[in-house]
């Protein structure tokens, strides 16, 4: 009822390309925009917001990275922990050499690092695929932890082995460090995560989006229309590991205020990897759901019995909930195989004919 | 079709108030202890012993004295599975409650606690564990890790190896290797094993095994049979200890040349089986249930069936540890209401506390755990202590005490430890200054 496109005409090709086609989906997403930019920060608890929203849209970012090369290109990677930490760590020593520049600055700069390092660790993907792709990104994932283990420049010779936050400011706040206040932290990783998958949803929708899919659907067939398959991979790579470098960037200076080359292990890599295949391959909001499905769905079974009243010792829970999260996602592979985004098309389709299915 | 909605609706509602009743209201009268908490996860084998001591001996007091000067203490876990991702959540999740200390039992979440522990005013004690350069209570007057930092671990080692060669000096040309987990809680000693192996002319070979590949050391430990160092020192938590140990038995090395820092436990050791007799293992307080406060616990807690523990494990070594661990909390706590004449006392007053702790003989003694550990005293400029620790030798059975105290290096620890601290503040540039008065001598 109202739900329906009816009578939304398009006159040009502009609409008909648009990333939001239909009216109310325009007014959705603004109204979550809204919900997230002004009543989360507003009514949100310190918890809520530093534990629970910034981690959620970090792993959201790194799953939309993903989501570029795997669903949408269709090169497996299992490196995209490795790529992450390519960006703190570029981010830490940028920040530490030079800290006068603004520290977004350098969030966003060491995005290319991490590009660069992607595109590098991507050429082998001209002339292998599938499984076999998987195990050489897999190899960068093992060499760049190694790096971040055993040369002590990355981490300014620290002893401990660990990266450190130092205090940055933006507009006179603090923005990454202890004094930074999590709001601000909040805000600032929901405009860079809001305006990177804004950018992410024009680039698929567009003529490089188009070229990455033709790949992915079949390789020969995008050669012969004269697609390069060297630039489409290696650019996919690029961006990808371009969104995980600022990724990781984020989760070290806005969530973690410093880390060990430990944060970024093959752990990181599955389950950015599972995020993107129950969110849903090629599916740009199946990204935000799959992060939230594999992040935010822990926590809440972690407290909900407390919250209920229920006295159960936390390891029990998090027993359990090792369980339950594995039974989710065996549910959900089985009972639409395509993911949550797939969920999401087949309710917008039912909310279409609502309230007379035909 | 529709219910099933209905249903997930419903859910989704009570899912998102759960998230948001995190930050309840507390009671007044009770002092909110957090314990960060691993019973699950690779490293639960040493998480689950220290988990229950740290529990016990407070559930304890609770039972016993209802609390500490009559204050309940409210203790709660979070399981962290040792995951410093999970850690940081767990303190986003306690902060909120007012936590008066909070106890990170992670190198990694340790690090990343520490600053904040001066913004939110909560002190942070890792014992014998986190940043060694931490010990400067100058520079980090919120954080406290005594009663010994790694270097004052590995000097002591080296102090011991020294003894058995006849002196230090003796060690040259002599072949030390170091096995240790490749994380921030393995490598920090390796500086000063460098420096010491120029000095002294020993010659160093490193073994590091890696997080993710704790379980599989046969390479690592191949090397150490065709290298033959003379002494192997180990620093490993979780599984890395077990495999450590077995492993060296598989080669056949020299048990009593095995020489660890002070984490492993009993399970570790007795997996390797009965050839694992010999091995040595640094520790500082004693093993065993024979204390008036353990049989308390025995009485009050665990027999009561208020506790987790199984019953023939009151007084294991890593049990022991987190009773410790627990001995630091309360006292630090009994001493802020001495200090401030509070009875709920708050974190900055826990600050207070810890500072002034001093557990003299006869003050172990009141406590009910004569000769449990050697004295210590904190002050405001010294965190640590850098106590004396002894070696232990494992019987097949046991934990026995086989040395005198043996100190740590103190003149090299120290040096090592100012211009970390300096380094440290230079690199977050900002550090705060300390501030806090300092009240002692009490």
């Amino acid at each position: 009822m109202f739900y329906r496109e009816a009578g939304q005409f398009k006159t040009n090709y502009a609409d008909d390309m648009a990333i939001f086609p239909i009216l109310q989906d325009k007014i959705g997403v603004a109204v979550i925009i809204a919900i997230a930019f002004i009543a989360v920060p507003l009514f949100g608890n310190s918890f809520f917001i530093s534990a629970v929203m910034i981690p959620f849209l970090v792993y959201a970012l790194a799953t939309v990275g993903l989501n570029l090369l795997t669903g949408y290109t269709g090169l497996l990677s299992l490196g995209t922990a490795g790529f992450m930490g390519v960006g703190a760590f570029a981010c830490y020593k940028l920040t530490t050499a030079f800290p006068g520049v603004n520290i977004i600055v350098w969030i966003l700069i060491s995005g290319f690092f991490s590009a660069a390092v992607g595109v590098f660790f991507g050429l082998p993907s001209l002339r292998i695929k599938g499984f076999y792709l998987a195990v050489t990104t897999l190899a960068a994932q093992f060499f760049l932890q190694w790096c971040f283990v055993r040369i002590p420049w990355l981490t300014n010779n620290n002893v401990s082995g660990a990266i450190e936050v130092p205090t940055r400011t933006l507009f006179g706040f603090a923005i990454t460090g202890p004094n930074a206040l999590p709001e601000v932290r909040y805000l600032v990783v929901l405009s860079i995560v809001t305006v990177m998958t804004l950018a992410a949803a024009h680039l698929v929708h567009g003529r490089i989006g188009r070229m990455w899919m033709a790949v992915r659907d079949m390789d020969i067939a995008a050669e012969l229309m004269g697609i390069k398959l060297l630039q489409t991979k290696l650019l996919s790579f690029a961006v990808s590991s371009f969104y995980a470098g600022v990724a990781g960037a984020l989760m070290v200076f806005l969530y973690l205020g410093s880390a060990e080359p430990d944060v970024f292990s093959i752990h990181i890599s599955f389950l950015i990897l599972f995020m993107v295949i129950i969110g849903g391959l090629g599916s740009l909001i199946g990204s935000f759901m799959g992060a939230a499905f594999i992040y935010i769905l822990p926590i809440v079974l972690r407290y909900l019995p407390e919250s209920l009243g229920f006295s159960v010792s936390p390891a029990t829970v998090e027993h359990v909930n090792h369980m339950v999260i594995g039974a989710l996602i065996i549910f959900f592979l089985i009972v639409e195989p395509h993911g949550l985004a797939r969920l999401w098309q087949t309710a917008k389709q039912k909310l279409r004919t609502w309230p007379f299915p035909y | 079709m529709f219910k099933t909605y209905q249903a997930i609706a419903l859910s989704a509602v009570i899912a998102s108030a759960s998230i948001f009743a995190i930050e309840r209201a507390q009671a007044q009268d009770e002092i909110y202890v957090p314990l960060f908490t691993y019973r699950t996860g690779p490293f639960s084998g040493s998480g689950i012993p220290i988990a229950n001591g740290l529990h016990d001996y407070l559930a304890m007091l609770n039972e016993r004295d209802g609390g500490i000067g009559g204050v309940r203490l409210r203790i709660e876990e979070c399981e962290t599975s040792y995951d410093a991702k999970k850690g940081v959540e767990c303190y986003e999740a306690v902060k909120a409650k007012k936590p008066v200390i909070v106890n990170p039992w992670s190198t990694g979440t340790t690090l990343s606690l520490i600053p904040r522990a001066s913004v939110d005013k909560v002190p942070v004690l890792s014992m014998a564990y986190g940043l060694s350069a931490s010990a400067d209570g100058e520079t980090f007057p919120w954080i406290f890790n005594p009663p010994n930092t790694y270097w004052d671990g590995m000097s002591s080692i080296l102090n011991y190896i020294g003894e058995q060669e006849g002196g230090l000096e003796n060690l040259k040309d002599k072949k030390i290797g170091y096995v240790y987990l490749d994380a921030g809680f393995g490598k920090e000693p390796i500086p000063l094993l460098e420096s010491l192996s120029k000095e002294i002319g020993f010659d160093l070979k490193l073994y590091p095994v890696p997080a993710d590949n704790m379980q599989n050391q046969s390479s690592q430990w191949l090397s150490i049979r065709r290298d033959k160092p003379d002494y192997v020192v180990l620093f490993g938590w979780g599984a890395l200890n077990p495999t450590a140990i077995k492993e060296a038995v598989k080669i056949n090395y020299p048990r009593d040349k095995l020489i660890s820092i002070w984490w492993p436990g009993e399970d570790d050791v007795r997996s390797a089986g009965p050839q694992a007799k010999g091995i040595k293992a640094l520790n500082w307080h004693a093993v065993g249930a024979d204390f008036p406060a353990i049989e308390d616990i025995r009485k009050h807690v665990v027999d009561a069936g208020k506790s987790k523990t199984d019953k023939a494990k009151v007084g294991e070594v890593l049990y022991n540890r987190g009773l410790y661990n627990s001995l630091l909390i309360a006292e630090a706590i009994a001493n802020a209401q001495k200090i401030t004449g509070k009875k709920v006392v708050d974190g900055e007053d826990v600050r207070r506390g810890l500072e002034s702790i001093d557990l003299t003989p006869e003050r172990l003694k009141e406590l009910g755990l004569e000769g449990f550990a050697e004295p210590l005293k904190l002050t405001c400029k010294d965190h640590n202590g850098h106590k004396a620790t002894f070696v232990q030798e494992w019987d097949g059975d046991k934990w026995v005490r086989i040395t005198d105290p043996i100190d740590p290096l103190r003149d090299r620890v120290k040096p090592l430890l100012e211009s970390a601290a300096k380094e440290y503040a230079e690199k977050n540039s900002g550090w705060p200054k300390r501030t806090e008065a300092c009240d002692s001598p009490a």
